[in-house]
């Protein structure tokens, strides 16, 4: 039965993911930024190439948090208080990141720009770790009472699997940003940043292989949906595979639609895992939120879907048309270089 | 400390936070695009430059604005939990529409704006600020519709009150709350209020120097007079605001006013231009007071009878049970005052400039250099502003229907929201100071070094 509850599940699942592949690559970029910029402008140059999307990459998350708000008021309440504590880490996070592709530039002096530096690298670990810890503890079911209140603390979404999750964020996005500079940047960054591709390529895989294992042990995928888990998450280890390959040959463009399809399939295989929960509880299946009992008035969802249905479309043209006019490769030029 | 008064504190320092910044990003945008526009007409240099300074002062300023938003949007969720499941079908609404019609268009055109001198189509360029502008005012729009819900619940339906979960039945009253068209257009003028003061501050901190005199005149006189005519319709719109407080939140205006008993022998109300409570800050010992002003400020005649803290208290019992209805009003009250006495100062301070720019003498004006640390009135007032519209509204945090004290997140303990309330203040502490650092800095080096973009010397860090 396809109805208005499994369209905003499914809009959700779209802002998540859309988040997961714009700031999967700033994020990305933000890790790698001390380690490619070896000089000044050189690291202006790789913090440009993100420069005029990363605050609209991020508004992707912000989206995904409020259409949750107003779609599945339930769902957004115990996830925002149950994960408390990480998502007060998030939000640091996020603040000073974002501050610091504001502030770093602004003054000559190399300590502060070192320090702002080494804030956007913080600043960009921080959440892509966890994004990664609370999308695993998603999929694997977390301690939620009859009462849909989250009983655990920090440390129950720290468990191994959880961990791999993260891991899994930090590597994949690492490797999808390394790939995003080689694309966008030219002369040594890019030649740097081919290099970081290939060197991340192996330890990404390997870590997004285990965690295809250990999601058939540590989520009820295997009991719901049997041995076979799918074309979507079968579909994400096989692309990561493919963009090494790619990334061997400095095939930057197909490498870069690898990794970003395999963001895609990894999260559309989370969400397959969920549906049509949205938080699994470990205590007892009854207790758990779903698409019904975690949703606002079918009235609503109703106004909305019509909200979405106008603006998702508009969004959608004009933040892509910005990559568009941002087309060219960031080089280090003097006279090129926006601060 | 109890959770709920940490929860308390948290929202209000990240809240507050937030709204120093939100201001001057709403009025500075508009400034800033009228400027580029006057560029990309005339194609004159000292345009370009002025839109550069002060575009340079925003950004430094709209960034801080929006990492401190994000907080906001989270905070519901994590701290008000049972807020969030009661109010959610409806609240949740408003905030998902800021997002995607607004924090999209503000965040993506300035990134537009922001890299694309000399490589965005000159016409895109240009539009891209103006899209900047309305979308950083859409998202106030859609966040007023939000609060105005908490202050003054409509488009709801009655029968879900009981449930325990609110349910709407009527978006167009959701959205046409008459609270939000009217809180609206005061954030918006008290929005330009803080760019004008801001702009004229340190357009005669400049002028005093008399250093970059052409680019400073100007930007002055745009300031006084956008100061000037802002400044007296936030009072004009506040002016309604109050009569619409007393017919909806009667507690709300007793507590700004201090006001305890209505004297049935006295006509009118009066206005307290000074009350001094005892140490609850429940009891009257002292006060100096304006007859029948009260009577003006909310009801727009001088007879009206404006009901005291302990009427409305009685009144509440009779309607919700027993209980304390009356907020803490040493912050209502002064919050009141520090907003209303700072505007007539700018209103003061604005018309004289004014009257200078008119005669062309402001140069020789004795007051220049006192309109640098009049930046500060606008921030005043904005803060004043919005305690008393949170706390005059306390007990509760849904006027008449849920209780503050009902919505916290009930897994949070005191450790947990004290970690996080100190984690918050201490980086939004040492993120004020670079702020702080920053403005002042471009503020005084002047256009030159925005149009270079950089301050200080250049250092070789060549490895």
């Amino acid at each position: 039965m396809f109805d208005l509850n499994t369209l905003w599940f499914i809009l959700i699942a779209v802002l998540w993911i859309g988040f997961f592949f714009l700031e999967g690559f700033d994020f990305g970029v933000g890790m790698l930024l001390p380690f490619i910029g070896k000089k000044d402008e050189e690291r202006r140059a790789v913090i440009n190439t993100i420069g005029p999307h990363w605050d609209g990459n991020e508004v992707w998350l912000l989206t995904a948090g409020g259409a949750t708000f107003a779609a599945f008021p339930q769902w957004y309440a115990t996830m925002f208080s149950g994960f408390y504590l990480a998502f007060f880490l998030l939000l640091l996070g996020l603040i000073v990141r974002g501050v610091a592709f504001e502030f770093r530039s602004k003054d000559y002096n190399p300590k502060w720009r070192a320090f702002w530096d080494w804030a956007i690298f913080g600043g960009s670990l921080v959440p892509a770790l966890l994004v990664g810890v609370a999308f695993a503890n998603l999929a694997k079911g977390l301690p939620i009472d009859g009462n849909m209140m989250f009983t655990g603390n920090l440390f129950t979404l720290l468990n191994p699997y959880g961990l791999l999750g993260g891991l899994t964020s930090v590597s994949v996005f690492l490797l999808h940003g390394a790939i995003f500079l080689a694309l966008k940047a030219d002369g040594e960054i890019k030649t740097r940043a081919e290099a970081w591709a290939k060197k991340l390529w192996l330890p990404a895989a390997i870590i997004v292989v285990l965690l295809a294992v250990a999601t058939f042990f540590y989520t009820d995928l295997v009991a719901r949906r049997g041995i076979d888990p799918g074309v979507f998450p079968l579909g994400a280890v096989v692309s990561i595979l493919l963009a090494g390959w790619f990334v061997n040959r400095k095939q930057s463009g197909w490498a870069f639609a690898m990794t970003g399809l395999h963001l895609v399939l990894t999260q559309i295989s989370f969400f397959v895992i969920l549906f049509p929960r949205v938080m699994i509880s470990s205590i007892d299946p009854a207790f758990s939120l779903d698409i019904w009992n975690a949703a606002s008035s079918p009235y609503t969802l109703k106004v909305m879907t019509i909200v979405a249905l106008i603006f998702v479309p508009i969004v959608l043209a004009y933040q892509g048309y910005t990559y568009w006019v941002f087309r060219k490769r960031v080089t280090t030029e003097k006279k090129t270089l926006v601060y | 400390m109890l959770p709920i008064i940490l929860s308390r504190l948290q929202f209000a320092s990240t809240t507050i936070y937030h709204f120093f910044f939100v201001p001057l990003t709403l009025g500075l945008v508009w400034v800033v695009a009228v400027l580029h526009t006057m560029y990309y007409r005339t194609g004159d240099e000292k345009w370009k430059r002025m839109t550069k300074f002060w575009g340079k002062l925003f950004l430094i300023n709209f960034a801080m604005g929006v990492v401190t938003g994000i907080v906001q949007e989270f905070q519901f969720g994590m701290n008000w939990s049972e807020y969030s499941r009661y109010v959610g079908d409806i609240f949740g609404a408003p905030l998902a529409i800021e997002a995607l019609l607004a924090f999209f268009m503000e965040s993506t055109f300035l990134g537009i704006w922001i890299f694309g001198w000399d490589r965005a189509p000159k016409k895109l360029h240009l539009a891209s600020i103006w899209l900047v502008a309305l979308g950083s005012n859409l998202s106030a729009l859609w966040i007023l519709i939000a609060n105005s819900f908490m202050q003054h619940p409509v488009g709801y339906d009655p029968a879900s009150v009981e449930a325990g979960r609110l349910v709407l039945n009527d978006f167009g009253a959701l959205i046409f709350n008459r609270k939000a068209w009217l809180a609206f257009p005061h954030t918006i003028l008290a929005g330009l209020t803080t760019a004008a003061f801001f702009m004229a501050g340190i357009s005669a901190w400049h002028l005093v120097r008399k250093q970059n005199v052409e680019i400073f005149k100007k930007s002055f006189q745009v300031a006084v007079v956008l100061g000037l005519v802002s400044v007296t319709l936030t009072g004009l719109v506040g002016h309604s605001q109050g009569i619409e407080v007393m017919e909806t939140q009667p507690m709300k205006m007793a507590s700004i006013e201090a006001l305890w008993e209505n004297d049935p022998n006295d006509p009118g109300s009066p206005f307290s231009i000074l009350t001094i409570g005892d140490l609850t800050g429940k009891q009257k010992v002292w006060a100096l007071e304006i007859p029948r002003l009260l009577s003006l400020i909310s009801c727009n005649n001088l007879d009206c009878e404006a009901p005291g803290v302990y009427q409305v208290q009685a009144e509440y019992e009779q309607l919700y049970g027993p209980g304390d209805y009356i907020p803490l009003m040493v912050f209502t009250y002064w919050g009141f005052r520090f907003m209303f006495f700072s505007a007539l100062i700018m209103l003061g301070l604005a018309g004289l400039g004014v009257l200078a720019v008119m005669r062309d003498r402001v140069e020789q004006m004795k007051l220049l250099k006192w309109f640098t640390p009049a930046i500060v009135l606008p921030y005043f007032a904005n803060t004043g502003g919005w305690i008393v519209t949170e706390m005059g509204r306390q007990p509760w945090i849904v006027q008449g229907l849920l209780k503050t004290q009902d919505a916290m997140s009930p897994n949070l303990t005191s450790g947990m929201i004290l970690f996080t309330l100190i984690g918050f203040v201490a980086i939004y502490a040492a993120l004020m100071v670079a702020d702080v650092y920053l403005l002042t800095r471009f503020a005084k080096a002047g256009p030159d070094a925005t149009d270079r973009g950089v301050i200080g010397k250049p250092v070789l860090v060549e490895k």
